[in-house]
């Protein structure tokens, strides 16, 4: 069997673990053993994969396996990597591994929440491993149905709102999705799922592509949090528990990006070559508008959520811009600002389970109280507001010196108005610090509460070490996800 | 003298449409399941006329009907205990008062 | 000299070990352990100085440019990568020296001088971060190297201007000179895009080797009546702007006074300020290839010199003073590197003043600065009322001050004349104009310094109340004599045997004429502060109520701090991000619950058809199968 497979494997087998589990240590012990099963299974990923490519093996997918699984529809249970998705499995695995220990006292239920919590991870995982259409897009509606859940029973505040919104709007995607992967099939002349299959010999017709390329952009945009389909993310990360938002604005959203890459444009190259500028003007409006209107939030994760859209958009455009660069520069983003945003969330999550107040206005001066937070949400709005030695800065320069390379001025126009977006960060990230953090103290009870506990700062480390490693040495990432994308920009400039 | 096949069309086409008449006016449920009795027995009938008139050689018709008794035997059986129920819960079998379901 | 990596290396490991054990540590030791790296780091940079000037030079009797380091550290494409290196060159070492010298300084002085604060070690972790992203700015081997230390240093400024994190002034000026500084990058950042984009390259010698690269791959493209490399070369000179607080973007400096003294002597007066002057310094021969844009420097710096020279006179916060005459100054360095170009006389005599005027200026300021803590560790405010006839008290700070008042008023034999001489001569090359113009700024600089000095040291003695001033302690005023001494010697090294714009030896010759006009005006200047504040008297005030508009203007900084709460509050805030977010709330938010509540609508609708009772269903359904059998014998 195909080790890849463990992916999926390890994550049910947790699930099989927490229903025998009886008690919270139990409960603790399987997760905490499942994820640093994952989290040593993606770096040996990563390990085999670069061993296999100084080896010399070229192939687009590395450790491919396809097995039949409803052979009318040629649907296949297909796996394979490329760099851009090892870096993805990595990415999730660090997150799913943090967020476990940033949920370690959930309540109430914990055994359910790890339940569903694995269920998610599932699907994340299956999502990146999978090189067949179908088996995608299953995985991606396995990923996205228990966040309906873990919202609606674990989140707080407007949670039933919440989660009804996020669900619908993802399912909305989805639906879009599906008509579009149905008519990839169907057009493709090959009647196979297969991605890599499809696009090295399959023939869309373009007035199709015209038609499927919006489709599965715009599904796949959705989860992306592309404008002006982004306004479950605000309300859906307000509400949601520690870990899952965490998970959520870290990995999830990260499908909606890796989904509009490996699929609506590796497929169609023609149509985003063509189709490309509509989007770029949306995505480009994220990006600012994200950033603006994160400015005025009172709510702390109201402003990480809209500095998400940016950031996201941030990505979505990146990928837009169709050149080598500017794509790694992308997949690099989405990996910086899952680290990061991962962070501020489980920062938040602790803040916000220790003062029980998100609104910036009834905070202040926590730096006197919980030094080990606040110098944690220090970098992660440094790294967020691209300081070079954390990640942010390389993946934004990358952004925006791939996307200046377009030879067509709209578009270096358009990275000009992108590169704004690195200023407003900064107004909207030194405002919550100065609030939030420096200054007096603005309640006095708030002088009593502790400092994090060892579990907290785990995780909290675990993530400030991947943002560092990422943002100092990035050669090495920037190498594995370039060699990902080429394929895809080889693809788009044949298709020229 | 052979009674004309018409003759039991007509017969069990009254009986069906009085059942109809019967299961969609009456506001007993005992009245409701006697109609709906009455429709079944309707295409009883059918089935055995059309297999003694158009396939004489055949049994299917026959066993059909056979089966479609002994099932409506039962199914009469559960009404009733549904009906009585019922009857125990609100204190009679009017249909109209059954509207918990709506909406 | 692969060893000089190690002066990079240094600091950047003592952050890290300071910043994550530091809290660990006793505050001696930490302040020790910082001291002492930074002393190694000052011992190697000597090391590279020496070897770098003493080795032959190359034919044309230039320096040679060494990359003794350097690395791949990202790669963009096949022509863009960032490198991370070290590259010696004459202003590159210079700024080495420049650096360690005035960080040693001020780790020894603020050994003393933050003694007791709650959170010495994080101090001492974030001078050592500083260091470290300054030493790696100046020695930087490309453009983005060197952005990327730009923002580094940025960085620390923020975090050292919020050190004492809990008062509410220092946390909104560390705000608000990290976002003005970034909105310069930003300037910075598009320029060096548009840079690379033409010329295909980051790294600094290659677009030296070829200067009019930029030039020659955009001609004829033009962006709103000026040509893209006028364009690309002014943002990136507005990165610089930001930086080194040229206005109109010089806001956020005197704010940044809030933070310890220390770090307003090394950041905000002698290194960081400055690093807008090297790098125009670094990419001159590119500036040459576009003179409208060296004209715009001149244009800035000049108004820049005198805006702050006008303001500096009216304030009453020594740190500001001395705040505005680092402004004032480093405009002056400014307008050598704008009128450098084009000087008939003595080619690119005005880079050489500029470089030089950095030197000293560096170690006056960082002077006047440390200084000034002695003077506010003693009394307790920043404010000048609170001071007066401190001479008495603090004879060391007192002589040293005073040396560092006559450098800067240009008066010899002390550093400052030379420079400053040297800047006017340039100057008066390039037209009388601007000799005039800046001749009146330095005369107006020794008016501000010398109103300074007598308003601390003379004047009248305020009520000290039992807590009489006493001299600062010997960690704190051995950095000030040491500094002192430089500055009365720094005049004298022979600078443009080292320095020049070709990196030819270029031997410095006052100009006398020039020369004794400055003298003369600073003379006068001082004479008239004399006049003034000599001691306690009613002039001063008689004077600003005679030119009240003039004065109150002045004193409330021309009202641009205003202006801009003004364009940030009420236009961005207030008019930029709440419609947006109001439109995000309630249009696009809207139109998604608008969808929900018109299917809730619809389905509320249609649920009528559901009554429940099970005859309605009946005869619907027999209705129905009857419309299909008429309709299926109809057709």
């Amino acid at each position: 069997m195909n080790f890849l497979s463990l992916f999926v494997l390890i994550p049910l087998l947790m699930m099989l673990g927490l229903w025998i589990a009886r008690d919270m240590k139990q409960i603790r012990t399987v997760a905490v053993i499942g994820s640093t099963l994952l989290l040593a299974l993606s770096v040996y990923t990563l390990v085999e994969f670069l061993a296999e490519r100084a080896a010399g093996n070229t192939a687009t997918m590395l450790f491919t396996d396809s097995r039949m699984w409803y052979a009318p529809l040629n649907i296949h249970y297909a796996v394979g990597v490329d760099g851009v998705s090892v870096a993805m499995l990595l990415l999730s695995s660090i997150i799913v591994f943090a967020g476990v220990f940033a949920s370690w006292k959930i309540n109430p239920l914990p055994k359910e929440f790890f339940l569903w919590f694995m269920l998610l991870s599932t699907g994340v995982f299956g999502f990146f491993i999978s090189v067949d259409l179908f088996t995608m897009f299953m995985f991606y509606e396995v990923a996205l149905i228990p966040m309906y859940l873990l919202i609606g029973v674990w989140g707080s505040g407007r949670k039933n709102y919440s989660a009804m919104k996020l669900t619908l709007m993802l399912m909305g995607g989805s639906a879009l999705l599906m008509i579009g992967i149905l008519g990839i099939y169907y057009q493709s002349g090959l009647h196979s799922m297969n991605v890599v299959e499809i696009a090295e010999h399959g023939n869309i017709p373009m007035n199709w592509q015209y038609f499927l390329f919006p489709m599965t952009f715009v599904g796949f945009g959705v989860l992306g949090a592309m404008f002006p389909f982004h306004t479950w993310s605000p309300d859906g990360h307000a509400s949601a528990p520690t870990a899952v938002s965490m998970l959520h604005a870290g990995v999830l959203m990260k499908l909606g990006g890796y989904g509009c890459f490996r699929v609506a444009i590796y497929l169609m190259p023609q149509a985003a070559n063509e189709l490309a500028w509509i989007f770029l003007i949306l995505t480009g409006i994220s990006v600012v508008y994200g950033a603006f209107s994160a400015c005025v939030q009172t709510d702390l994760k109201y402003i990480n959520a809209y500095s998400s859209v940016s950031h996201c958009g941030l990505v979505l455009f990146a990928i837009l811009m169709l050149n080598t660069t500017a794509m790694t520069g992308a997949v690099m983003q989405m990996l910086s600002h899952g680290l990061m945003t991962a962070l501020f969330f489980a920062l938040i999550g602790m803040i916000y389970g220790r003062t029980h107040t998100r609104d910036i206005r009834e905070m202040g001066g926590l730096m006197q109280i919980m030094p080990f937070l606040s110098v944690g949400y220090v970098i992660a709005g440094l790294a967020s507001l691209g300081l070079p030695g954390l990640s942010g800065f390389v993946a934004e320069m990358t952004i925006f010196v791939g996307s200046f390379e377009h030879t067509d001025t709209f578009h270096r126009v358009l990275t000009i108005v992108a590169c704004t977006s690195i200023v407003i960060t900064a107004v909207y990230i030194l405002r919550v610090v100065g609030k939030l953090l420096y200054g007096a103290v603005q309640n006095e009870h708030h002088r009593e509460l502790k400092d994090a506990e060892w579990w907290e700062r785990l995780s909290v480390i675990t993530l400030i070490v991947c943002v560092v490693a990422i943002g100092s040495f990035p050669h090495w990432i920037s190498d594995l996800i370039r060699e990902g994308v080429e394929p895809i920009t080889n693809l788009l400039s044949q298709a020229l | 003298m052979e009674i004309p096949m018409i003759a039991y069309l007509v017969v069990s086409t009254i009986m069906f449409f009085a059942g109809v008449y019967g299961f969609v006016t009456r506001k007993n449920m005992l009245a409701m399941l006697i109609s709906l009795e009455l429709m079944l027995n309707a295409a009883d009938i059918n089935f055995v006329v059309f297999n003694r008139y158009l396939y004489p050689e055949a049994l299917e018709g026959f066993f059909f009907t056979l089966f479609a008794i002994g099932i409506a035997a039962a199914e009469t059986a559960l009404a009733i205990a549904i009906i009585i129920n019922i009857f125990r819960h609100i204190r009679n079998v009017d249909v109209h008062n059954l509207d918990k379901m709506k909406y | 000299m692969e060893y000089s990596a190690i002066i990079l290396l240094l600091p950047l490991c003592m952050f890290l070990f300071l910043g994550l054990v530091g809290h660990k540590l006793s505050e001696r030791v930490a302040g020790i352990l910082g001291t002492l790296g930074l002393t190694v780091t000052a011992v190697l940079a000597y090391m590279v100085a020496f070897n770098y000037f003493t080795m032959p030079r190359n034919a044309e009797g230039v320096f040679k440019t060494l990359q003794p380091v350097n690395f791949e550290w990202l790669r963009f494409t096949e022509h863009l990568h960032i490198d991370l290196g070290i590259l010696l060159d004459p202003i590159s070492v210079m700024m080495l020296v420049v650096i360690t010298t005035v960080s040693l300084m001020v780790h020894i002085y603020s050994m003393g001088y933050m003694h007791g604060e709650k959170g010495f070690q994080r101090y001492y972790a974030f001078l050592s971060l500083f260091s470290f992203s300054m030493l790696g700015l100046v020695v930087a081997t490309n453009i983005f190297q060197m952005y990327i230390f730009w923002e580094l240093v940025g960085v620390s400024s923020y975090l050292l201007i919020g050190f004492y994190y809990t008062k509410p002034a220092a946390v909104s000026a560390s705000k608000k000179a990290f976002i003005v500084t970034r909105f310069a990058d930003l300037g910075f950042l598009i320029g060096i895009l548009i840079l690379s984009f033409f010329t295909e390259t980051f790294d600094f010698q290659t677009l030296m080797s070829n200067p009019t690269s930029l030039v020659s791959e955009t001609a004829g493209m033009t962006f709103m009546g000026c040509s893209v490399a006028a364009w690309a070369m002014a943002l990136i000179f507005m990165g610089g702007a930001g930086k080194s607080a040229m206005f109109p973007l010089h806001i956020w400096l005197p704010d940044a006074m809030e933070g310890p003294t220390p770090v307003s002597a090394l950041i905000h007066a002698a290194t960081m300020v400055v690093a807008g002057v090297y790098l125009v310094a670094r990419l001159f021969p590119m500036y040459c290839a576009v003179p409208e844009v060296l004209d715009l420097i001149t244009w800035v710096g000049a108004i820049t010199a005198l805006y702050a020279a006008v303001v500096a006179c009216v304030q009453t916060d020594i740190k500001r003073v001395l705040a505005f005459s680092t402004i004032s100054q480093i405009a002056f360095m400014m307008v050598a590197l704008g009128v450098a170009f084009n000087s008939d006389l003595h080619a690119g005599l005005g880079y050489m003043a500029s470089m030089f005027h950095l030197f000293t200026h560096a170690m006056f300021k960082a002077l006047l600065f440390l200084g000034a803590g002695c003077i506010i560790h003693a009394v307790h405010s920043n404010e000048m009322s609170a001071m007066g006839n401190l001479r008495k008290y603090m004879p060391v700070t007192h002589i040293t001050f005073l040396i560092a008042c006559l450098a800067i008023a240009g008066i010899p034999p002390f550093s400052g004349f030379f420079s400053k001489d040297e800047i006017l001569t340039a100057a008066f090359e390039k037209s009388a104009f601007w000799g005039i113009w800046m001749t009146a700024v330095a005369g107006l600089t020794a008016f501000y310094m010398f109103r300074l000095y007598y308003r601390i040291f003379w004047w009248s003695k305020p009520d000290y109340g039992h807590h009489t001033p006493h001299e600062a302690p010997k960690t704190m005023y051995l950095p000030l004599v040491f500094l002192a001494l430089v500055t009365c010697v720094a005049g004298f090294i022979p600078f443009g045997e080292f320095v020049s714009v070709n990196g030819q030896e270029y031997h410095i010759h006052l100009d006398w004429s020039v020369a004794t006009t400055s003298i003369i005006v600073a003379v006068a200047a001082i004479a008239l502060a004399t006049w003034m504040y000599l001691s306690e008297n009613t002039k001063p005030k008689a004077l600003a109520d005679k030119f009240r508009a003039l004065h109150t203007a002045a004193y409330h900084r021309f009202y641009m701090d205003e202006l801009y709460m003004w364009v940030t509050h009420k236009v961005i805030f207030q008019h930029i991000c709440r419609p947006i977010a109001w439109f995000d709330r309630h249009i696009v938010d809207g139109t998604m619950n608008m969808l929900a509540t018109v299917t809730n609508g619809v389905s509320y609708g249609i649920r009528k058809l559901q009554s429940g009772y099970i005859q309605w269903y009946v005869w619907v359904f027999i209705m129905g199968a009857l419309l299909i059998a008429v309709l299926a014998m109809c057709f």
